[in-house]
């Protein structure tokens, strides 16, 4: 008797111990991981305070390094099943590196319906079909100029090849982040169809090596040179065009121009890492996102350009100008920067920034 | 009264010991085994044993990046000691006031961290907004010009970082020094200059090499300055090394390269000290 309603008392302990574990795990918030700096500055201001007070879903704003590390980290992470956050916003090459490592969650694109927003390419799934990511925000890389040192503004790629500009320029530093290869091929090739072949890439970067003596800073950081643009110290280079048009905005003598071969229109996903406990609150956010009038929103608050068609959108022309531009724009070749990474990196190292 | 006790209790040894092995020897550890381990192109890595990262490495392009940073490291050490030893030899002759805040505005340097330095550097040596504009207002220059990316800011950031450290390394053996070696060496008629070569700096070797061998290890491994101060032909292996790890995700070859680098490091620590001893020897 004594035992039977030890044991009673027992099980009823555990579970009023349980419960409260229960109710934190559904109240639990939902870690989301952007870039940190701006982008986590805006969408702290933006999006999460309306996401959560039209959901009830409480977010935690992560803020993500740039370049791959942040890709590093999550799988580590994963693999002692822990994640640091749940819904991240993922540059291209390293979605596409998650993806071949089964490091992102498979979707439900029933619970998804505006999925139906996205073009094609930002609708991101493995080879079976499965959905496992959207596309998150789209931004343009464009030619940007001091207005000091530049009065008119250059109206072509083929300012970066001018003797005139020797030791002025700023471009990144790396094939997979400057997209420069694409921009030369483009400009002096007709199209990024060259870069299909190793014979075309080593065409492509022996073009682009002539632009050597006319860069002063090869630059892995972009602070780096967004000040050194500002001051007119470097004053000309490649740059985004979103952060560009702000500090102009906020009076610094910088403009960012759309080339006559177009701009470089690059992008960051929204993945779930599969360590997550919380696939269905992400993909009510992923939803949400993927709303025209969210998207309309971050260009005209973030700057960046809209990742569903622009119709749908109730953006004016001078709105949309200011985030994007009807000049066909330059497309990545991200797979260049998967299958052939090693590669590409190596030639890179030695004619470029060798 | 108890009997006399040591003065240290051994177990206290274990503490380094554990701490030693928990934080040097399995990083290391993991950091080889990452470095035989196979790259999956487009991925990340997977456990294995292959010398593939090891061979790639083995090529015209990285051993030179290898000989620039050694060359830029060992010139940062020479400058830094060169400068450092008339320095601490003048500072261990001052009052005890003047040598106690010279100490401690030193030591403060050494709180800044590379990302100031770089950043500050870079500020200072600007067409824009740098010395440039003063050289020009003196009518030294005719316009402004900047003075970075260049070797010569890559070492002025590598030597504002050693400097420091140099100093502290030969400040005790400087400061004990015994003056009446010198003052006998002036009293058979030795000049100040030939006293200062014959007699202390012979004196001072041990530490002076250890100052060189404490710059050049801790320079070798700065990977921001050169991005910032220098262009990309003073771009060192450590700079290499981060691309390799944080932007192409190539874990295995950025630890074959940080082991190689060690390993050429060890070498060349080794061979300076052996060479001291030698010297120190043969007198």
């Amino acid at each position: 008797m004594k035992r039977r309603s030890f044991l009673a008392a027992g099980t009823s302990a555990l579970g009023l111990l349980a419960a409260p574990a229960v109710l934190r795990a559904q109240s639990s918030k939902l870690k989301i991981g952007t870039y940190g700096g701006y982008f986590q500055d805006s969408f702290d201001t933006h999006i999460y305070p309306d996401f959560t007070a039209e959901t009830g879903i409480e977010v935690e704003s992560i803020g993500e390094p740039t370049g791959e590390a942040w890709l590093v980290q999550l799988q580590q992470a994963a693999r002692a099943g822990q994640a640091p956050a749940d819904v991240s916003m993922m540059a291209q090459v390293a979605r596409i590196r998650g993806e071949r490592a089964g490091l992102w969650a498979p979707l439900d694109t029933d619970a998804i319906p505006n999925i139906a927003n996205l073009p094609d390419h930002f609708v991101h799934g493995y080879e079976d079909g499965g959905v496992y990511g959207t596309g998150a925000v789209s931004w343009y890389i464009t030619l940007v100029t001091n207005t000091d040192v530049y009065a008119e503004p250059p109206a072509s790629w083929n300012a970066l090849w001018d003797p005139a500009n020797e030791n002025r320029l700023g471009l990144l530093a790396l094939a997979s982040n400057s997209f420069l290869l694409e921009i030369t091929a483009t400009t002096h090739f007709g199209g990024t169809d060259i870069l299909a072949t190793e014979e075309g890439v080593l065409k492509v970067m022996d073009k682009l090596a002539e632009v050597k003596p006319n860069v002063r800073l090869w630059y892995r950081d972009e602070g780096q040179f967004q000040q050194a643009l500002e001051t007119g110290e470097i004053p000309m280079g490649q740059y985004y065009h979103d952060v560009t048009g702000l500090a102009a905005a906020d009076g610094k003598p910088v403009r960012s121009t759309f080339p006559k071969e177009g701009a470089v229109l690059d992008s960051g996903s929204w993945v779930v890492s599969k360590a997550s406990g919380a696939i269905e609150a992400s993909q009510v956010f992923i939803d949400y996102m993927a709303r025209p009038e969210i998207q309309a929103k971050l260009s005209r608050f973030v700057g960046t350009a809209p990742t569903v068609d622009r119709a749908l959108t109730d953006l004016t022309d001078e709105e949309f100008a200011a985030v994007a531009s009807d000049i066909p724009p330059i497309l990545p070749r991200y797979d260049l920067y998967v299958d052939r990474a090693d590669w590409v990196n190596q030639k890179w190292s030695e004619l470029i920034t060798g | 009264m108890s009997a006399p006790q040591k003065a240290t209790p051994g177990w206290l040894a274990a503490i380094p010991a554990l701490a030693l092995g928990i934080f040097f020897i399995v990083p290391f550890a993991i950091m080889l085994s990452v470095s035989v381990a196979h790259r999956v192109p487009g991925g990340f890595f997977e456990p294995g044993f292959e010398l593939a990262s090891y061979i790639r490495f083995l090529s015209a392009f990285f051993g030179s990046i290898l000989v620039t940073s050694i060359t830029i490291s060992a010139a940062a050490a020479a400058i830094c000691v060169t400068l450092a030893f008339p320095f601490t030899v003048f500072l261990a002759g001052m009052g005890r006031r003047a040598q106690t805040w010279i100490l401690v505005i030193l030591l403060s340097v050494l709180s800044l961290s590379e990302v100031i330095i770089g950043f500050s550097l870079s500020t200072l040596l600007s067409k824009t907004a740098g010395v440039g504009n003063l050289l020009a207002w003196l009518g030294i220059l005719e316009t402004s010009r900047a003075f970075t990316p260049s070797l010569f800011a890559l070492l002025t950031g590598m030597c504002y970082l050693g400097f420091p450290y140099a100093v502290l390394v030969l400040y005790p053996p400087v400061s004990r020094l015994d003056p009446e070696l010198g003052e006998a060496a002036r009293t058979m008629g030795a000049s100040p200059l030939r006293t200062f070569f014959g007699v202390t700096l012979p004196l001072l070797r041990a530490p002076v090499l250890g100052a060189l061998v404490l710059v050049f290890v801790f320079t070798l491994g700065v990977y921001l300055l050169p991005q910032v101060l220098g262009r990309p032909q003073h771009w060192t292996l450590s700079v290499h090394i981060t691309d390799q790890a944080i932007f192409q995700s190539n874990l295995p070859f950025a630890a074959a390269m940080a082991v190689l680098l060690l390993v050429v490091t060890l070498m060349l620590v080794g061979l300076t000290l052996l060479l001291g001893r030698d010297a120190g020897a043969r007198q």
